[in-house]
């Protein structure tokens, strides 16, 4: 099973990783990865923008890629837009598989192309100003090893 | 009329998150628009959609009424 969502409110990882592992019995193996609005540097607040037309079927695209190189029974992959706080989660990736392997992998290869490769516009507000982040040369290389 | 919508930092500069204009030859509809803005669209790295399909060669293209054409600079990643 495939699930896929931008989600524009606050939300719990655990209320979808319960019912996402629930549905697939016979599993060997679940791996999730929650990312939440770093704090430290001053980071009052993050806004995530995007373009519904691109954005959300890239997600389906990368969920429906990742769960054929690796053989996966599901994917989760949840993605925040709009204005967040330090601490909230911001994404959630979850890999069911039959083996470990596999879908630690999945969620590596996921995160890797959700950092790099995704839709998403990023502004931080630190001392009450807005300001663009840029991309970084890390994300690339992160998406290299994927050849 | 068609729709020029500005992403990440393109919507800043533009001031609006979108525009809408005539339809007509691309090339005339960013001639109207501020110079710095009408750059920022043109540089090499800002990747141009029409209607949700991202084009290969955006150059020469005329907007039809009711196109949206989105600008959208690289991204930061999610």
């Amino acid at each position: 099973m495939l699930d896929v969502r931008l989600l524009t409110e606050p939300f719990i990882p655990g209320a979808f990783i319960g019912p996402f592992t629930n549905a697939h019995p016979g599993l060997g193996g679940v791996c999730t990865f929650v990312g939440e609005v770093r704090g430290g540097g001053g980071v009052e607040a993050l806004e995530l923008s995007h373009y519904e037309p691109l954005t959300l079927p890239g997600m389906r695209t990368l969920a429906e890629t990742a769960a054929n190189r690796f053989g996966l029974m599901g994917m989760l992959l949840l993605h925040r837009v709009g204005k967040m706080v330090p601490g909230e989660p911001i994404v959630c990736v979850s890999a069911a598989a039959e083996h470990r392997r596999a879908a630690i992998d999945a969620v590596d290869f996921a995160m890797d192309h959700l950092k790099s490769d995704s839709w998403f516009w990023k502004r931080e507000l630190r001392g009450g100003v807005w300001s663009w982040i840029e991309p970084r040369d890390q994300d690339h290389a992160d998406l290299q090893r994927w050849g | 009329m068609a729709k020029l919508v500005f992403l990440g930092r393109l919507a800043d500069l533009a001031g609006v998150p979108e525009r809408v204009v005539e339809p007509g030859p691309l090339e005339s509809i960013l001639a109207g628009l501020p110079v710095e803005l009408a750059v920022a669209l043109l540089d090499e790295k800002v990747r141009i959609a029409r209607n949700g399909e991202l084009l290969i060669n955006p150059g020469g293209i005329t907007v039809a009424a009711g196109d949206e054409i989105a600008f959208l600079p690289p991204v930061s990643g999610g």
